[in-house]
């Protein structure tokens, strides 16, 4: 029987704010145990929460990026349960009245080869509501010890709908919620920071069935690739325990990347019985189309939109685009150098092979280039004009990397200026041919090599600084006259 | 809203991770109970009409611009924790 995967997933963001969610105390990652709280935080008797502007002005904009419904009003919900990760014995959420409802995140599954573009899909959202993160739990020798750094920063919950099939497709939607969530300015997404968790929720059916199988909860997915290879190896968990006889129990599981392993969280077993019910200290929020409006005035263009813009407006292809969209700051500074050189294509082969290779190499972020737009503009343009070779342009290139001096200050410093000199190419290349007879007969003989020999002669005269095809097409057309 | 009979000691307990005894259980059971009856005469309320709300007043939007305030130093955080270690709480071990 052949089995079909039926994939829903609850991601996590924490919301980029500089203080937390329900308190002005610091929110913040890597700093020292404890050191990020306050009386709120810490559940202290006779405090009151109060909400985060910033935070629902960035939650408004992740509904708004991803086509969901802003509800008019949306209130708070105290969901309880007991665990020292929370000090309140509450978390406060929302239950029945989340902010965004539906949505959808476009998806790119992977092309046939990674130079081509996949499949486009758009997977649902049920909806976005807002809470705050708890604390951090560190399990020690025969006692756990817990860091409230984390507990009250803004977190979104993210609900995908049940229509996610496969591992990748998983991937594909992390990695472009991702990537909106960023060029949103939402949230940095980092997952080693923990400020992007996702939870899958996992069942098979016989293809062709309607009703859904047994869903099981995979946790624990700490990186992208986690996740697909959880994925991959719950639906091949299941497929053997159903092909074997057996039944998917309902249970969360918790998935070890590292042994590329899962096993039952038994311990959660547990009813979940959180008794929601309306937190009486906070007031409702009210959504009304001004303020929507002014979020609606900061959204920037959405990934995929940008990659069709790019490759319709600057006719770039599909290589160039799929690694310059990702990275909004890369696309930014794309369209600078495209705008101040005129050639896309051109500026785009700059950014994305050398400037690209020397940032890696060099261990440095897009904002520590000394090369900006100006600089890639600058040797295109240079190119383009026959100034400079297209070797020795690497080499300048380089430089650039090395010194942030522009172009045309890095050729005239090392002296790379192309022999550009059309009559002087011609004479060079007219005395080799006459200072070598031997050769002419080879190559009017149909001996190609022979044209070789004059080359080295010509390249000699031009101090290296001729273009090694003009040459070609120079002694070529001479032979032939 | 539920009835005063449906309520499960048990249950309360298990969520609130806390163990009675026979003797506990049987006292709490009657004041709970007692409790929730008295409240159970909101039940004869006439609420038809009247919206669900967590609130007596209408005021909405209620809240902080996003600038961080100082908070507590560790030493303050921790000065009410029965123990701790590596300035963190610590709490019984909790197996995940």
């Amino acid at each position: 029987m052949t089995y079909e995967a039926v994939i829903g997933l609850e991601v996590h963001v924490q919301l980029k704010t500089r203080s937390k969610m329900f308190t002005r105390a610091a929110a913040g990652y890597g700093h020292p145990e404890n050191t990020l709280t306050d009386p709120v935080v810490l559940a202290l008797p006779g405090t009151l929460p109060v909400m985060n502007k910033d935070a629902l002005d960035k939650i408004i904009k992740a509904g708004l990026l991803l086509g969901c419904e802003i509800a008019p009003v949306c209130k708070w919900d105290r969901k309880n349960y007991f665990y020292p990760d929370s000090p309140k014995n509450y978390q406060i959420s929302q239950y029945d009245q989340p902010i965004c409802k539906g949505g959808s995140v476009e998806i790119e599954l992977p092309g046939p080869a990674r130079n081509i573009m996949g499949e486009h899909k758009s997977v649902a959202l049920t909806r976005i509501h807002l809470e705050e993160d708890v604390g951090k739990l560190n399990h020690g020798d025969g006692a756990s010890l817990v860091d409230f750094n984390r507990a009250g920063t803004p977190l979104m919950e993210i609900v995908s709908e049940p229509v996610i099939r496969s591992a990748d497709e998983a991937f594909a939607y992390l990695t472009a919620l991702k990537t909106v969530m960023i060029y949103g300015g939402i949230s940095d997404c980092d997952m080693e920071k923990g400020q992007l968790r996702c939870d899958a929720n996992i069942s098979i059916r016989p293809v062709g069935q309607a009703a859904l199988g047994t869903k099981v909860e995979l946790k624990n997915l700490n990186s992208f690739s986690f996740v697909r290879d959880g994925i991959a190896h719950e639906i091949r968990r299941q497929t053997a325990v159903l092909e074997s006889g057996g039944k998917i129990v309902q249970e969360t599981r918790d998935y070890d990347g590292q042994t590329g392993t899962s096993q039952s969280l038994r311990s959660k077993e547990m009813a979940h019985d959180y008794r929601y019910f309306p937190d009486p200290d906070l007031m409702p929020v009210e959504v009304d189309q001004r303020w929507k409006d002014s979020i609606r005035a900061t959204c920037p263009e959405l990934p995929f939109d940008r990659q069709r813009r790019l490759q319709a407006e600057y006719g770039i292809p599909y290589t160039i685009t799929s690694v310059l969209v990702p990275d909004r700051d890369l696309g930014d500074y794309f369209e600078e150098a495209a705008r101040l050189s005129g050639k896309a294509q051109a500026a785009g082969n700059w950014i994305t092979n050398d400037l690209l290779r020397e940032l890696g190499a060099a261990k440095k972020s897009l904002s520590e280039s000394k090369v900006k737009p100006v600089h890639v503009a600058g040797l295109v343009k240079l190119v383009e004009e026959g100034t400079i070779l297209s070797n020795a342009a690497k080499e300048v290139f380089v430089d650039m990397f090395n010194t942030g001096d522009l172009p045309e200050a890095v050729v005239a410093r090392r002296g790379l200026k192309a022999e550009t000199n059309l009559e002087d190419l011609e004479r060079w290349c007219a005395e080799a041919i006459a200072a070598n007879p031997k050769s002419v007969a080879d190559y009017k003989g149909g001996k190609e090599s022979a044209l070789n020999a004059f080359k080295g002669p010509v390249m000699r005269q031009a101090k290296g600084k001729a273009d090694p095809k003009r040459v070609d097409e120079t002694l070529r057309r001479l032979l032939a006259g | 809203m539920p009835k005063p009979e449906d309520f499960n000691l048990d249950h309360v307990a298990n969520l609130a991770r806390i163990n009675l005894t026979e003797e506990e259980k049987a006292r709490f059971a009657s004041q709970l109970g007692d409790v929730l009856t008295y409240i159970a005469q909101l039940n004869e309320v006439n609420v038809e009409g009247v919206e669900p709300t967590a609130h007596a007043f209408p005021v909405v939007n209620v809240w902080a611009e996003d600038v961080p305030e100082a908070g507590l130093s560790v030493e303050d955080a921790l000065r009410n924790a029965p123990e701790k270690r590596d300035n963190m709480f610590v709490v019984p071990k909790v197996v995940e």
